[in-house]
């Protein structure tokens, strides 16, 4: 256990299991999430309130779900990076935060668009998607706080306070469907209870939800690869890995 | 700046105890503050005139003050604290008084906390008294105006504990005073919505119990932790110098 731990703190080794492990995610991903959007948007029945437009939630749910969990493990990468001081951790953070942000952009406009049909309005200020766009403010306050300082370890431990500080914002937007009344419909997926909707609708939802989870792995791989690559430009893995090819 | 207008700390002795070196952080800030009294208007000023825009930039209507009054008066007061929250950290950094205040042996996040209590009584607590005023020349009602004393009295300290949070975190960065609002404007809506809201309550005649009970755990959430974070924030921006 406490070998792996080591391990996994060391960015060549991470570089590796990343690069053998990226293929499987990204073909993992794009099936799942072409047979859960192939499935929710053709084959999935019709709501008899919404119609069709109720099919976006088929790519709504996953990068909202999404969003929010990335802001999750961003944080306890933070708490890595302050206790431990774990290298990876904070390369992680700096890496995600990018994807974190678009995420949260896609399920504000994925949500925008299908408010219009059916609230018959782009925006409310409601808790919901009040508590998205300060989520969206708080992947832009890491980021650019990251970008401010050029110390890098410096920079590692004062982004991870300031994600510590926000996730404050998770549990609001997780319950704020149910603390208050709002526009928005409850959660979907919950642990305790069985989906709402029928089997052919939340089956689909669950694809293309592990799909984007596996297509975000492969992205934050890919991205921390990056990461190493500058961050050990000095070492001689890296060069060794630049001149022959391989790791 | 004057280098005799600013009082050394003295507390170097292990035998001072926490809450001494407190008042002693408390009493110092309140002493530089005052030996510079435009620094303390500064804020006031701005607040003022803040909510003067909005009247003459939007309508002088007394329907439209009155329902967008309290609104008004809280972004103004959340903005003037944004303001003055640059100068929390930044004289004692740039003379190497904040050095001094970490290497002391009582707990950094208590001095944070003297500090920044500091801070509020310096701008927080003025904008409160200033509100009646202003709340009268925006037509708010006297229920509403007392109401809203009341939240923005539960909520500037909230307000100061947070910002103290991002100007550590900001110290000694290039572009500080932009990149601080973009940290803590976030972490502050919370507040500003349950400080409206309670007004807004309050002037339909419904209970406003329930707001200020929530507006008061956020006190506590923030006075308990708030002070941990910025000592943290701290350390990481002066190991960073």
């Amino acid at each position: 256990m406490w070998q792996f731990f080591h391990k996994l703190g060391s960015p060549k080794w991470f570089f590796g299991i990343a690069a053998r492990l990226m293929p499987w995610l990204l073909a993992g991903g794009i099936l799942l999430l072409m047979a859960g959007i192939v499935w929710g948007l053709a084959f999935a029945p019709k709501d008899y309130l919404q119609g069709n437009s109720y099919r976006i939630i088929f790519i709504h749910v996953p990068t909202a779900f999404l969003a929010q969990s990335v802001y999750v493990m961003m944080a306890v990468a933070a708490v890595v990076t302050l206790v431990w001081r774990m290298k990876l951790a904070d390369v992680f953070v700096k890496s995600v935060a990018p994807v974190g942000l678009v995420l949260t952009f896609l399920s504000l406009f994925t949500g925008a668009v299908w408010g219009k049909p059916t609230w018959g309005t782009w925006w409310v200020w409601d808790a919901r998607l009040t508590s998205m766009l300060i989520l969206l403010f708080l992947y832009g306050g890491v980021i650019a706080l990251d970008r401010a300082i050029n110390d890098e370890k410096s920079a590692a431990r004062a982004v991870s306070v300031l994600v510590l500080v926000g996730v404050v914002n998770i549990p609001i937007i997780q319950y704020s469907v149910e603390w208050w009344n709002t526009l928005h419909q409850p959660s979907t997926f919950k642990l305790t209870e069985k989906p709402s909707m029928p089997a052919e609708m939340w089956v689909p939802l669950l694809l293309s939800v592990l799909g984007l989870y596996l297509l975000f792995g492969w992205l934050a791989c890919l991205r921390m690869q990056t990461e190493i690559l500058l961050r050990e430009q000095r070492t001689r893995w890296v060069k060794d890995y630049v001149l022959v090819g391989r790791g | 700046m004057n280098a005799d207008c600013r009082p050394t700390l003295t507390l170097r002795q292990d035998s001072v105890g926490a809450l001494a070196a407190m008042q002693a952080v408390f009493t110092r800030d309140m002493k530089v503050a005052f030996r510079q009294r435009q620094d303390l208007l500064n804020p006031l000023l701005f607040f003022v005139m803040v909510v003067t825009l909005f009247p003459l930039g939007v309508s002088p209507e007394v329907s439209f003050l009155r329902e967008a009054g309290a609104g008004i008066l809280w972004v103004a007061a959340l903005l003037s604290v944004l303001l003055s929250l640059d100068h929390l950290f930044r004289h004692d950094f740039d003379d190497g008084t904040l050095e001094q205040l970490v290497l002391q042996p009582q707990p950094l996040f208590l001095l944070v906390l003297a500090k920044t209590a500091a801070h509020w009584v310096l701008t927080g607590l003025p904008l409160v008294v200033l509100t009646p005023v202003l709340g009268v020349m925006v037509h708010l009602d006297g229920n509403s105006i007392g109401v809203l004393c009341l939240t923005l009295l539960i909520g500037t300290p909230v307000l100061s504990l947070i910002g103290s949070i991002g100007a550590a975190l900001t110290l000694g960065l290039r572009s500080a005073g932009v990149l601080l609002s973009l940290l803590i404007i976030p972490l502050y809506i919370p507040v500003l919505i349950f400080g409206t809201g309670t007004v807004a309550s309050a002037a339909e005649g419904a209970p406003v119990g329930a707001y200020l009970a929530l507006m008061g755990a956020f006190l506590v959430l923030a006075l308990t932790l708030a002070p941990f974070a910025s000592a943290a924030a701290l350390r990481i921006s002066l190991s960073n110098g």
